[in-house]
């Protein structure tokens, strides 16, 4: 059934990486992500791997979520170290016809490979460990600055919160639509393309038809409850930076300066 | 006679292996004898909905069999839409399901979907829509522009237009005002009485099951509580409550009057059988004064 | 003090149903007040005009002719909106669309937020308001996880935390199972017993309204019957012609009066019936 899709990735838990400041948590994937690009060394992708593993082992993330969130982007990866490993000039290790694998290739297909990985399994570590509406939250907070250059960034926040908000009900919805078109005979398993594009009519009508009827029924009770955009609101929420977000803003800067040092000082084994 | 519907030792679970696991329908044997009018009546989460949801294959049993005019159900999954078009199901708050741009051609998907030829297409959705009082200029209006009494009837007609043997209806009246429950109610009444097909009525409402059903079917706990006559049923009126579902005032009443040493029956469900019983009871006395 | 805290004065409603049709009237000269701290119930069938009423209390809809005042303000004028609005909460029937956040204290918190009042208060109101419904330790659930009586009983924590002197309830059962409807009126009535604040509670189930201080019936835009319960209801005839229910205890009496059996015209609900059969026993007795 529909309704057993989870949305979003967040694994509940209470560590400390759980419980810091959800803006702190973005920054510092993003730092990450910096760090990864700025080690051009096997040996700093070392660092990034081990911050990696500690960092999940930290916030009792099971190891083994690291292989899930890398299978949907694995033909990407796959794709990016073949290309990598066969497009790459100089010393050639092994040919036939016009391919040919150098060292510098495998060497930089393995960087690439290690890099990406490092990437995807960082970045859902924030979403394993962030709900989807502190997130929406950190954004709205962190962006808003750019209100001055009139970007509405309390409406997206906003509609980022409904949309989370109402994708369980939907889903729902669409269950419930589903079973009352197949009581009525309808076939939604069998048939070409066309034939099954066809079938969907009787579900997406009654449902895009809902989704406005409650957009009006929320918009009311919104207004009801004195809203009237984001001017003069408060958040009930403050967030506050604890010992641990600056300890971990700490230990990520230091990353990133020991993956600078070890370009500056260890040879690339090239 | 061939039941209806049967079922052999039902049970269906939720997400089995999961930590989310929940059995939500427990070893039901089951006979509804056909033509039967049968109340379902239940708390939330008692299985009920779970229950309906298998006599037409919209979901299969754990364990268990369920028999639909003697043939079984599940035995081959090609046939499992031919089930479908028996067993109508009514869902709650069906006006949620229309999507064409006519009432017509929204009653006539049903039977599309059937394979009926268009001359037989055309007879059941008029037949169908005069049932649930729908005027013929109703038919080529937008489902859309109705009042929500009206999109209800155009749904059940939808369900009624593929002419199934048996008719489930789950809380068809839900959230309609008194007159809007009234009508659609005695329309399954006389739909009922003239087509003299099984109809299984959901609700919540014990009153309403007390007026128009002649059998009724408890569940409780996901199991099967009682399934017999509507009077029989009545007679369990404390177990009723205890379960958390409200017996209706009038039967209230001849609890109280019972209890209070009156010589009334304590299964009273109908405004017509409790006048009568009261008049029964006034005139004894008034003789017995009149005696003395 | 102004005891009358709500009032319609002669207002009139109409809407254009489509192009060129003449207007559907849906409220027509119509007046009513509902006191402070009152327990009303507006009772009519779908199309009497009832929700149309409740908008007017809280400044959704104007009225086209005729004056709506809320605790002396008049809803015509633009200042006063948000005012009003904070005076008069609304809670509407379908219990999910009215669900904002995806937090039950979120959501709770939504109206405080816009108001733009204090975080420290905030938390302190939020808290009281789903104490006072039942549901505090639900309030890091998800909406979607909870019963619709639930549901329901948020909104109504998120309409209270505003501390709102009225409530207007537009069917807040309608959708709910039996359960759900005992749960929500249980707290609406608390709210109006412990809190005195005003309730206005539209619905067209009789044995909701038997137990309000007062019913007014509606039908075709108009106020029918504006009366205590007892009083009300005892109108079988008419009731039942604009198509309303009455409790089963009082019809069951109606139609004994007219076999000569002499019981009283206003018995709400079992016990009173009962009783008043006893009592008629003894003195025949």
């Amino acid at each position: 059934m529909l309704k057993d899709i989870t949305i979003g990735q967040y694994f509940p838990g209470d560590s400390v990486v759980h419980r810091m400041d959800s803006r702190i948590k973005i920054i510092l994937t993003v730092a990450y992500i910096v760090m990864l690009f700025l080690s051009s060394n096997p040996a700093g992708l070392v660092v990034g791997f081990l911050f990696l593993w500690l960092s999940y082992g930290v916030s009792r993330i099971p190891y083994k979520m690291i292989l899930k969130s890398l299978k949907p982007v694995a033909p990407i990866i796959l794709f990016t170290g073949v290309l990598n490993m066969f497009f790459m000039d100089g010393d050639t290790l092994w040919q036939w016809g016009f391919l040919k694998i150098t060292r510098e290739g495998v060497l930089m297909a393995v960087l690439m490979t290690v890099r990406i990985i490092c990437l995807i399994a960082g970045t859902s570590l924030m979403t394993y460990t962030t709900s989807p509406i502190a997130l929406t939250d950190a954004i709205e907070r962190l962006l808003s600055p750019l209100k001055r250059f009139r970007l509405p960034v309390h409406e997206l926040a906003m509609m980022m919160t409904i949309a989370l908000r109402f994708i369980p009900t939907l889903i729902e919805e669409t269950d419930k639509i589903m079973a009352a078109q197949k009581a009525r005979g309808a076939d939604l398993e069998t048939g070409g393309i066309v034939q099954r594009a066809k079938a969907l009519v009787p579900i997406l009508i009654p449902l895009f038809v809902s989704a406005f009827r409650r957009a009006d029924e929320l918009a009311l009770a919104m207004e009801c409850r004195c809203y009237h955009g984001g001017e003069g609101r408060t958040r009930m929420k403050q967030l506050r930076l604890r010992y641990y977000d600056f300890a971990a803003c700490a230990f990520v800067a230091l990353c990133i300066v020991g993956v600078l040092l070890v370009n500056r000082f260890v040879p690339a084994f090239l | 006679m061939m039941p209806a519907i049967k079922t052999e030792r039902l049970t269906y679970t939720y997400s089995p292996g999961t930590p989310f696991c929940k059995t939500a329908v427990d070893d039901v044997n089951l006979e509804i004898e056909e033509g039967a009018f049968v109340g379902v009546i239940g708390h939330t989460g008692s299985g009920k909905s779970t229950l309906i949801q298998h006599f037409n294959g919209l979901l299969q049993p754990t364990s268990g069999k369920i028999y639909i005019d003697g043939e079984d159900l599940w035995a081959d999954k090609q046939k499992l839409r031919a089930f479908r078009f028996k067993v109508g199901l009514v869902f709650q708050y069906p006006e949620y399901q229309l999507f064409e741009d006519t009432v017509y051609k929204d009653i006539a998907f049903g039977p599309r979907n059937m394979g009926m030829s268009e001359e037989e297409i055309d007879k059941s959705v008029r037949e169908a829509a005069a049932f649930v009082g729908l005027k013929e200029k109703t038919l080529d209006r937008s489902p859309f522009e109705l009042s929500g009494g009206q999109k209800r009837r155009v749904a059940i007609a939808g369900v009624l237009a593929m002419k199934p043997k048996v008719l489930i209806l789950d809380e068809p009246t839900a959230g309609l005002d008194p007159k809007g429950r009234d009508r659609i109610l005695s329309q399954i009444r006389d739909y009922h009485s003239q087509v003299k097909n099984t109809v299984l009525l959901v609700s919540h409402s014990m009153e309403d099951v007390a007026r128009y059903c002649g059998k009724v079917l408890v569940m409780n706990h996901s199991r099967l509580f009682l399934y017999g006559d509507t009077a029989e049923v009545f007679e369990h009126a404390d177990e009723i409550r205890e379960m958390g579902l409200a017996v209706p005032q009038l039967t209230r009443i001849f609890h109280r009057l019972s209890d209070a040493g009156y010589p009334v029956r304590r299964n009273i469900y109908t405004m017509e059988e409790a006048r009568a019983e009261l008049e029964k009871l006034y005139a004894s006395k008034e003789r017995g004064r009149m005696g003395c | 003090m102004e005891n009358r805290f709500l009032r319609a004065e002669n207002i009139h409603f109409s809407y254009h149903t489509g192009e060129g049709d003449t207007p559907a009237v849906v409220l027509e000269n119509l007046s009513v007040a509902i006191r402070r701290g009152e327990f009303t119930a507006v009772l009519g069938h779908n199309g009497s005009g009832k929700s149309t009423l409740a908008k007017h209390f809280n400044a959704i809809l104007l009225p086209q002719g005729g004056t709506v005042y809320v605790d002396g303000m008049d809803t015509r004028e633009e200042e006063n909106l948000l005012n009003i609005r904070q005076t008069v909460g609304m809670v509407f029937q379908n219990p999910d669309n009215q669900i904002v956040a995806t937090i039950v204290e979120e959501d709770v918190a939504f109206a405080l937020e816009n108001m733009g009042v204090d975080p420290p208060e905030i938390r302190r109101r939020v808290d009281e308001a789903l104490k006072e419904v039942g549901m505090y330790e639900y309030r890091l659930h998800a909406p979607h996880q909870l019963s619709g009586g639930q549901k329901q009983r948020i909104a109504i924590a998120g309409v209270i935390a505003m501390r709102p002197k009225c409530i207007v309830l537009d069917e807040p059962t309608a959708m709910l199972d039996p359960r759900g409807r005992r749960e929500v009126l249980r707290t609406i009535r608390k709210l109006n017993q412990e809190h005195g604040i005003t309730v206005v509670l539209i619905t067209h189930y009789m044995d909701e309204a038997a137990k309000a201080d007062r019913v007014v019936v509606m039908n075709d835009g108009r106020v029918l019957l504006d009366d205590t319960p007892r009083e009300v209801f005892s109108h079988v005839e008419t009731l039942k012609q604009v198509g309303l229910d009455v409790p089963q205890a009082t019809e069951l009496s109606y139609l004994l009066r007219q076999s000569g059996i002499n019981l009283p015209v206003d018995l709400l609900d079992d016990e009173e019936f009962a009783a008043a059969w006893q009592a008629l026993m003894e003195v025949h007795g």
